[in-house]
């Protein structure tokens, strides 16, 4: 069967699985539409967090983007990943125990204001849709390359999957569908990884292979060879002080996700929540220790395959002549010698972020262009791996990007019909009309993220960090001093919220502005050195000096609320707390 | 009240400690030393490489499940527990 086959095959059988789970498990009330009734298991709750937080960007960018920064990809690894420490030690028990619904019922109640409220629902709506913004692409790039057809028919068909299984079945049909989804993409992942791992090195698992094999010291050595420096040599793309910054401001925008979040409400108790999110990064792990090997291999294979090879011999291999299609890989032969040269430098001149492909650089003898999201999803085909491996990458992909675009529209709608429409402007609202809205809300939500992913608004991981930095420098800093700071009140707190949000969103608007407005240049590159996807760091740091500041400047928040505080910190009594 | 105050006090320490850990793998020997660590290798990798790209990640997961169980232990000692 050829790879095209399979993929509609595995594809199909795939999507039919998440379907059928969302059907099986509708829901009719409200708890279960927005905790999955509370009753999730601590380890299936870790594989369903783990599969919502594994973005398109975890699956199809990472590995890429770490194969061309080599050390400095760093910041992904450990970044994304600690920030599951935070979240395990300072977040997850605490609000599990406060256990209401979602990220703005706590920051509303803890901090008796509708305001408050307001401003954390709009912050999480904010995120949530920058962030959701990229899953779309990442539909889109799938299908392109596989189905064959065009971005825009691919992402109508990933919009309409989610919004099957989200609206009917809201948090619990979201749940078991990202239990199943995270199975297939960490398959999907492996298989290829371990692949490769065995053929470069002899050791089929791919973590060991990267660590004691000397795959790697071969890499260094071919990279000398042509010019580039060594794999492993830190801060060659970033200053130390960038790289802090942005491995802070993805740890702490971890912590701070809302949609992360809220899979701790669906949790039975205070001991499941602290246990899920052990389960959580161990499944996450299993990916994000994979991917670095999976770099390193994906670069040594590029590298030995196309460099000194004449362009008519390439252009022979499939996949190359499928991505050169997409665009996505793209040769710009200058010394015309009809060979292949790999050097640093963009083959290409750089037009508003994107290659101009009729402008090869002349700066560089670098002649070939490889976009970073094509790493994951050639490595298979780069490796002459079967067909249907192949077909699997393409279904963990779509796996990868539904799951996470499905957690977001829930956080997205939760905000909005729960905490905006239900607790601000109409607490009278039965059941039925809230269940209502919220279907409603994920409807336009997914409508709104498939607009998204036919006009993508930049690179996917990039524009991901972008919603990590606006978590870490609003929502965070409030759930942690609510939970760790008594006599933080709503003054205080509604005050850094909107500090570090304003902040963090104008530098990253003047440090993008070419990005995201269309300018022929940022109005300032960096501030002290760290670039746009730190600067949250510095937004989380205004965000807790503001509200420090502001909260003792201002009278302390009332007893029954200090009150709340110490209930908080105590596991027992959770499962009672669940009702409004 | 006393009771619960010492609860939360040895809760906090446990997590003050845990991220002093923390902080040590990612930004200490991740990043801040990754230069004077990678004269020291792990197998085939520069050491200080090896906790930016893999090492730290092992830890956060250890670090979590410790958690978990030291809180299981204080939630009993202190009779918190569900």
């Amino acid at each position: 069967m050829s790879v095209e086959a399979w993929t509609y095959l595995l594809v199909g059988l795939t999507f039919a699985l998440y379907i059928y789970i969302g059907y099986a498990s509708r829901v009719r009330e409200t708890a279960g539409f927005y905790v999955a009734g509370r009753g999730v298991p601590a380890i299936a709750n870790g594989a369903a967090t783990a599969a919502d937080w594994m973005s398109a960007a975890s699956f199809i960018s990472m590995a890429g983007l770490i194969s061309t920064m080599g050390y400095d990809g760093a910041v992904y690894l450990m970044g994304w990943t600690g920030g599951y420490v935070l979240l395990a030690l300072l977040l997850a028990p605490y609000l599990r125990k406060y256990g209401k619904y979602t990220v703005p019922d706590f920051i509303g109640d803890r901090y008796y204001s509708h305001t408050a409220r307001a401003v954390a629902a709009i912050a999480t709506i904010f995120i949530s849709l920058t962030y959701v913004a990229g899953q779309m692409r990442g539909v889109g790039i799938v299908f392109s390359r596989f189905l064959q057809v065009d971005i825009a028919t691919g992402v109508i068909i990933g919009v309409a999957v989610v919004a099957f299984f989200a609206v009917l079945g809201g948090m619990k049909g979201i749940t078991w569908t990202q239990v199943a989804q995270y199975t297939v993409l960490i398959i999907a992942y492996l298989i290829p990884a371990i692949a490769i791992a065995n053929i470069l090195t002899g050791n089929p698992i791919p973590q060991l292979a990267f660590t004691f094999s000397d795959l790697v010291n071969r890499l260094n050595q071919i990279q000398v060879d042509l010019g580039f420096t060594e794999y492993t040599k830190p801060f060659q793309g970033k200053p130390m002080i960038d790289i802090l910054a942005i491995t802070l401001a993805l740890m702490v925008g971890t912590a701070g996700l809302p949609h992360v979040i809220i899979r701790f409400y669906t949790v039975p108790d205070v001991r499941s929540a602290r246990y899920s999110a052990g389960w959580a990064l161990l499944f996450i792990a299993l990916l994000y220790t994979t991917a670095p090997a999976l770099a390193a291999f994906a670069r040594y294979n590029l590298i030995t395959t196309l460099n000194g090879k004449t362009l008519e011999e390439v252009r022979q291999i499939d996949w190359v002549a499928k991505w050169e299609k997409t665009k996505l890989l793209a040769f710009a032969d200058k010394n015309g010698d009809g060979r292949i040269t790999f050097a640093p430098g963009p083959a290409f001149v750089i037009k508003g972020g994107k290659p101009d492909f009729n402008e090869p650089n002349p700066k560089s003898r670098n002649e070939v262009y490889i976009d970073n999201d094509i790493i994951v999803l050639s490595t298979p085909e780069v490796a002459r791996l079967a067909p249907w491996v192949i077909a699997l990458v393409a279904a963990g992909g779509l796996a990868a990007a539904l799951s996470t675009a499905a957690g977001l529209l829930l956080a997205m709608s939760s905000a909005i019909s729960h905490d905006i429409y239900y607790r601000i402007f109409r607490p009278g609202a039965t059941e039925g009309q809230r269940l209502l809205a919220g279907r409603i809300v994920i409807l336009l939500a997914v409508i709104l993220a498939g607009y998204f992913g036919v006009n993508p608004p930049g690179f996917v991981a990039q524009v991901v960090a972008f919603a990590f930095g606006l978590a870490a420098a609003s929502l965070f800093p409030a759930i942690l001093l609510g939970i760790f700071d008594k006599r933080m009140n709503r003054e205080g707190a509604i005050a850094g919220i909107l500090v570090g949000l304003i902040f963090t969103a104008v530098m990253i608007g003047m440090m993008r502005a070419p990005q995201i407005f269309g300018a022929p240049a940022p109005v300032i590159p960096n501030l002290f050195g760290i670039s746009a996807e730190g600067v949250g760091v510095i937004g989380m740091i205004l965000n807790f000096v503001v509200a420090y500041l502001v909260s003792r400047a201002t009278p302390p928040p009332p007893e029954p609320i200090q009150r709340l505080v110490e209930d908080i910190r105590i596991p027992k009594g959770a499962g009672q707390a669940a009702e409004h | 009240m006393s009771k619960l105050e010492g609860y939360w006090k040895a809760n906090v320490s446990l997590i003050r400690n845990l991220l002093i850990v923390w902080a040590l793998v990612s930004y200490v020997f991740g990043i801040l030393l990754v230069e004077p660590l990678n004269n020291i290798r792990l197998g085939g990798l520069p050491l200080g490489f090896w906790f930016a790209q893999q090492g730290s990640i092992y830890v956060f997961v250890i670090l979590i499940f410790y958690y978990a169980w030291k809180m299981d232990q204080l939630d009993r000692q202190y009779d918190v527990h569900e």
